[in-house]
């Protein structure tokens, strides 16, 4: 590809198949069919590329594999149904896809013409009506907006023709041949793209920082951060997934409007297939002069390479990150000096995040007026949340900045399963905090939820219910911070563990209420004297659970009593002696010999009732799962 | 945290280390090398004895402490050997509330080791791991490129599992 009229050339080639997937028919297309079958991670875990391989051996078999096309996309978000199959054009889509299901859908359906109803996904299929709903006009769908993601479930991610017949490239193109360095960052400062990798820092200024910075530099950097750390959080692995070259593009505009001919992917080893479509797309960008020494002709140089991280969070920190592409321990730096001005190996560096890099494209081909129109107040543009935890639909979502909580979890989400309650949604992992049902209708943008002290973070959103006890939830991330600080900084060292010994002691029944004094003590001056953003923000769940759920804080020290009974410390077993018919089944059971017959009958039954004793009670629930009474309980 | 240091002599086979040397060979120049070759070594050897790092340290003419300190700061590298079937419990936030505590709990009770540690017999090695992203799944365990996912903790389901890899 070297100019404008290659990337026309494809795009032409290529139109009426794209067509297709977005439920349109035009003259010319090849094939009458399009079967996309996700190939991100949840669906591929669950087996689906083995249902693509066996579909498209049926389609040879039937002789109509010229007729319907299988294609491997990444990630379509509803993660929850995997694994997704969706038949275009009339957007059919199948849920929970098993391989036994291929037959009766390729005959009834790609051969016969009806799709084939009990398989498909219930919301699309109306009773006692042949109309089937199409895929954007469900709830999960209808209310996201697909900058971010737009490729994602829609584009063969191993095929960079596919990524250049959605405009890709484009935007490349256009910053080479008609804007210099200078309109390039106007443009995303005008867009108000902030990081989306949690910090929220101007992204155009983080460019002309680096540009204008140290005039004389020789040599800068250009990196992208996809060690996606936070657990519960796969937003950048989908984008890497689902479209790997939106990040390469991305990158080679920043390295032109920073002044830098190398870039450095630092993405995640536990992403293998991720890791393998980034090295496919940057061989194919390498022979498509995508990347190289005279990128379309214009004499800019640029080459990206990858370099895989070794489980290390605090390596998603900035300076941590960069101390480990120089192959040492990733331990931060002190700043400043900033990356802008020393950086990689002490060079004027860019680090943005894969979500921020997927954003750029667009807005250089669509303008900084249009994405700055959507979103809410300094929040512009859109975002991408990884629901998980107690939300029926668990997967990926992208909706404009400022969107209500309540939105994004009652609607799109579909709400808590099992006719549970809300309690709190966690936002921004070990380094956010948790939102609770008084702020349900609160706007998710940066500045609304620091207002409550939370944060966006990564964009990783676990519902918890009223079974999750949110002194453990506490407990749960500062064992991660704990042992994922480097030990560099004393603060954050030896103040992590502290404040999980008082909160383990706690979550024993031996908490006083002085440790909840010294618990926020201690969280300030971490807060304040920790040296990267891990220390800094490590007690943010601490100091938000204090604050929302300081009764459940007190109920552990004051009462000795688990309200969400999951401290299995302070729990009790015990036997309700007027059901219980005295069987024996618990006692026998009982590995610890702490159940034993009473001399009390209940009124109409024969034997006497047993009671266990809690000094001997080892509270390993044998009693409970026995007990065909439903006569134990744990309280 | 603390990295469990295998007390099993080393077995490296003369292939292994040609393999070693040309990677290293084929890697030397480029800066940050460091951890690209300790990748691939791991990958040849399974692990990181002090064996391997000791020729990593003089053929990347970099002292031995530079390499052991990046062997235990990261996650990744392991010194001591993992089974023939690798167990890895997701403990991440959307495995973590929906109950994967209490599938680690009941793994390590059936197999009668506790995290970070290997079988009598080498057949089985368990860990805990962070996110492994099929969080639709959760709570998610791998065996090799086994997922098993929406698991219980239920000990049917538990030696279930484990009976699949009898041999």
């Amino acid at each position: 590809m070297k100019n404008l009229q290659d990337l026309t050339a494809i795009k032409e080639a290529l139109a009426a198949e794209m067509a297709i997937r977005l439920g349109e028919v035009k003259d010319g297309a090849k094939y009458e069919k399009h079967v996309l079958m996700c190939g991100g991670t949840g669906c591929t875990s669950s087996g689906s590329m083995k249902i693509a391989d066996e579909l498209e051996k049926l389609l040879k078999e039937k002789g109509i594999d010229q007729k319907i096309f299988v294609v491997r996309t990444g990630c379509f978000g509803l993660c929850e149904r995997g694994p997704i199959m969706i038949v275009y054009p009339e957007g059919s889509f199948y849920t929970h896809v098993k391989l036994d299901m291929i037959p009766r859908i390729v005959d009834e359906h790609l051969i016969g013409g009806s799709p084939v109803k009990e398989f498909l996904y219930e919301e699309t299929v109306q009773e006692g009506s042949d109309h089937i709903k199409a895929l954007d006009e469900t709830e999960f769908y209808s209310k996201q907006n697909r900058v971010a993601l737009r490729n994602c479930g829609v584009i063969n991610p191993e095929d960079i023709k596919e990524y250049v017949a959605r405009d890709g490239y484009a935007a490349l193109h256009k910053v080479l041949t008609e804007m210099t360095p200078d309109a390039v960052i106007q443009e995303i400062l005008d867009s108000g793209l902030r990081g989306r990798g949690g910090g929220g820092f101007p992204t155009g200024q983080k460019w002309k920082l680096a540009r204008n910075l140290v005039p004389d530099a020789d040599i800068k950097y250009v990196c992208c951060n996809a060690d996606e750390g936070d657990p519960g959080a796969f937003m950048d692995r989908s984008v890497l997934e689902g479209d790997p070259h939106v990040v390469l593009e991305a990158m080679t505009i920043a390295g032109y409007a920073i002044g830098a001919s190398q870039g450095y992917i630092y993405v995640r080893a536990e992403y293998p297939i991720a890791v393998q479509r980034l090295r496919i797309a940057i061989q194919q960008a390498r022979e498509e002069g995508m990347l190289g020494d005279d990128i379309f002709g214009t004499g800019f140089k640029f080459d990206i390479d990858l370099r895989l991280g070794a489980g290390a969070f605090v390596c998603g920190e900035e300076t941590a990150l960069m101390t480990s592409i120089e192959g040492n321990r990733g331990e931060p730096r002190p700043r400043p000096p900033f990356p802008a001005e020393q950086g990689l190996y002490r060079k004027p560096t860019i680090l943005n995040n894969v979500e921020t890099y997927a954003n750029v494209p667009q807005i250089i081909l669509k303008g900084a007026k249009w994405y700055s129109s959507m979103g809410l107040g300094n929040s512009k543009g859109t975002k991408v949340f990884a629901l998980g935890g107690k939300i029926k639909n668990t997967g990926l979502v992208e909706v404009p900045m400022g969107t209500t909580l309540r939105e994004i979890i009652e609607e799109i989400g579909g709400g808590i399963p099992n006719g549970k309650k809300f309690k709190a949604a966690q936002a921004g992992g070990p380094s956010g905090g948790c939102i609770p049902a008084e702020h349900y209708d609160v706007n998710v943008d940066y500045d609304s939820l620091a207002k409550i002290g939370c944060m966006i973070g990564s964009g990783g959103l676990i519902v918890l219910d009223e079974d999750n006890c949110m002194v453990d939830i506490a407990k749960f991330f500062l064992q991660f911070t704990m042992d994922e600080s480097c030990g560099k900084c004393t603060p954050c060292r030896i103040g992590t563990k502290r404040l999980y010994e008082i909160l383990d002691k706690i979550t024993k029944g031996n908490g006083t209420m002085e440790d909840l004094d010294k618990l926020e003590e201690l969280c300030y001056y971490i807060k304040s004297n920790s040296l990267c953003g891990l220390g800094q923000t490590a007690p943010n769940p601490v100091l938000s659970t204090l604050r929302f759920f300081r009764d459940e804080y007190i109920a552990h020290i004051v009462d000795k009593k688990c309200p969400a009974g999951v401290c299995k410390s302070l729990l009790q077993f015990v036997i309700d002696k007027e059901k219980c018919v005295g069987c024996g089944m618990c006692a026998k059971q009982c590995p610890a010999s702490a159940i034993e017959r009473t001399d009390y009958i209940a009124p109409g039954k024969k034997l006497a009732a047993f009671a266990i004793d809690p000094n001997k009670c080892v509270k390993c629930g044998a009693c409970i799962a026995k007990c065909k009474f439903k006569a134990i309980s744990k309280q | 945290m603390a990295k469990k240091i295998a007390t099993i002599p080393f077995s490296g086979t003369a292939e292994q280390e040609q393999e070693l040397r040309a990677t290293i060979d084929a890697l030397r120049d480029d800066p940050g090398c460091l951890m690209p070759v300790m990748q691939k070594a791991q990958e040849i050897y399974g692990y990181l004895p002090i064996e391997v790092q000791r020729i990593i340290s003089e053929e990347l003419n970099v002292p031995l402490e530079k390499v052991f300190g990046v062997a235990t700061f990261y996650a990744q590298f392991t010194m001591s050997p993992k089974g023939k079937y690798r167990i890895s419990v997701c403990l991440g936030t959307a495995c973590y509330v929906k109950g994967s505590g209490v599938v680690m709990e009941k793994l390590s009770e059936e197999l009668g080791i506790e995290s970070g540690e290997i079988t009598q017999d080498g057949k089985f090695s368990l860990d805990d791991c962070r996110c492994v992203g099929a969080c639709g799944l959760a709570p998610v365990v791998t065996i090799n490129d086994d997922v098993y996912g929406r698991l219980t903790g239920k000990p049917e389901e538990i030696r279930e599992i484990l009976a699949k890899y009898a041999d």
